[in-house]
């Protein structure tokens, strides 16, 4: 549920409850986004083409 | 036939050999799964589930598999957060016993919700003042974690390493491990906590209620704490249990009693926790009620929930491998720390019985008898489902991903004598045959 939905109310439990699950799955999307792109970088840098 | 995909220095069963184990357990694979249709298809009828016993067999299951799996966040915890770095000969493991329990408890729910199609509902139409909500919440983000510290596993695999992209995926996965595992740790402490939360709060069901702190109950926090502790214990129960079968050792001595003992002094503490909220709840929360501690229990001999479901949640398998796995004595010998892991699994899985079935079992009011509930064979099959599921993930895992990092040090390939001199004979000959090849050209 995000603050857009009908069903939304803006009280504290609603921010604490989504708030964390936001931030949590925030962390997950932006650290794999992160190695994603590193390795797509260091593909192209030729890094890691050891074998 | 698969040796390019077997990890380099060790040594597999032969894939005939193999093939026919995972035959053997996917046919049990296969009566859960037909099971499970039966319920999807027909509904939640399939069960003996009813009006008294809406939780049942599958949250016990639930809470169970959930319990054991948090080997995987407290391992994580000790091993990047902690710095407990001797760990990560195991944490491999503990993640992969995380993944298949995680993974399980999510299918299980998905079967008992009876209409799967709706699970996202959770999320999206959300009951903010509901404890399972936090769970749902916590449980599927915690398995996203789990997914994201597998993955690393998987593409160390032999053949996928080779792969420039994924070698260099698998390389920065580790590097940021210490923030996944750090949100896992986060996430576990609240989902184990709410499940007993949700126990802990029903003050319409004396057995299970407890006072607070703020909005948590004690057992909140004794959810969480017996999972950090039997959790570990389960995780060197699965690894001994590899050993055994793979017929070698996998994972060094110091490792496994580093593990073991602080689970010991977890399970220690958490079992005077326990005891001290099991005393305060006898003789103040219940009272309070109009209980007693009696009224609880059956007091015929023989009975399912007598008194002695107690004594051997707490004593026999709480305070017993607790006290095992705190000794340096108890954790060097193997039939000791056998019976310490074993107990302190069991015993985990019966507090979660119990705090499950239970609590639906007591008679609450007066004109009410005790509810007595026996699963039937859907519900049976659904649950030992997961089971085959995990025996064949982590046959699968072992085969072809470098789970155990000591492995190639602790079990050398020692190449046979005549191979050796045959090959270096045949080298020489080939050296020969090169030079001869060679020697008109420079001629």
């Amino acid at each position: 549920m995000f603050p857009f939905s009908f069903e939304w109310v803006w009280d504290t439990v609603h921010v604490v409850f989504h708030g964390g699950l936001w931030y949590a799955m925030s962390i997950m999307g932006m650290g794999m986004t992160f190695c994603i792109i590193k390795a797509a970088v260091d593909t192209y840098q030729g890094k890691g083409g050891h074998h | 036939m698969d040796s390019a995909l077997i990890p380099k220095g060790v040594k597999r069963c032969p894939l005939p050999q193999f093939g026919a184990a995972l035959m053997i357990v996917s046919a049990v694979l296969l009566w859960g799964v037909f099971a499970m249709l039966l319920v999807w298809f027909k509904g939640l009828n399939q069960t003996n589930m009813n009006n008294a016993y809406g939780f049942a067999l599958w949250i016990w299951a639930d809470l169970g598999v959930i319990a054991l799996g948090g080997g995987a966040f407290f391992t994580g915890f000790l091993k990047y957060i902690v710095g407990k770095d001797e760990l990560k000969n195991i944490i491999n493991f503990a993640v992969l016993i995380g993944f298949i329990c995680y993974s399980s408890a999510l299918l299980i729910l998905a079967i008992d919700i009876g209409q799967p199609l709706r699970g996202w509902f959770i999320f999206w139409h959300a009951n903010v003042h509901s404890m399972l909500t936090e769970v749902a919440f916590c449980l599927s983000c915690y398995f996203g974690v789990l997914c994201i510290e597998y993955l690393p596993l998987v593409l160390e695999n032999r053949q996928i390493d080779k792969v420039p992209f994924f070698h260099n995926l698998s390389h920065n996965m580790h590097e940021v491990m210490a923030v996944f595992a750090a949100t896992g740790a986060f996430l576990s402490f609240f989902h184990q906590g709410s499940l007993g939360g949700v126990a802990g709060v029903m003050f319409g069901r004396p057995f299970g209620f407890r006072e607070h702190i703020l909005i948590w109950p004690y057992s909140f926090f004794l959810f969480t704490w017996s999972a950090a502790a039997c959790g570990p214990c389960f995780t060197i129960f699965a690894t001994k249990l590899t050993e055994k079968i793979a017929g070698k050792k996998l994972v060094k001595d110091n490792v496994i009693e580093l593990l073991a003992k602080i689970s010991g002094w977890m399970l220690f503490t958490y079992i005077i926790a326990k005891i001290i909220d099991t005393i305060y709840w006898a003789n103040v929360t219940a009272p309070a009620m109009g209980f007693t501690l009696m009224d609880f229990y059956i007091s015929s001999p023989g009975s399912f929930y007598g008194i002695w479901i107690l004594i051997l949640e707490v004593g026999v398998c709480g305070l017993v491998p607790a006290l095992i796995l705190i000794t340096d004595k108890g954790r060097k010998t193997p039939a000791l720390l056998w019976t310490a892991i074993i107990l302190a699994s069991i015993g985990v899985l019966l507090n979660r019985w119990v705090m499950v079935l239970q609590v639906l079992a007591v008679p609450v009011l007066t004109f009410e008898t005790w509810n007595m509930y026996f699963p039937s064979w859907q519900e049976i099959a659904t649950t030992i489902l997961p089971i085959a599921y995990g025996i064949i993930l982590v046959m699968i895992s072992y085969r072809y991903m470098p789970i155990f990092p000591q492995e190639a040090e602790l079990n050398p390939i020692e190449e046979p004598e005549t191979a050796v001199t045959q090959d270096t004979e045949a080298g020489e000959e080939a050296k020969q045959a090169q030079e001869a090849e060679l020697a008109p050209a420079k001629g």
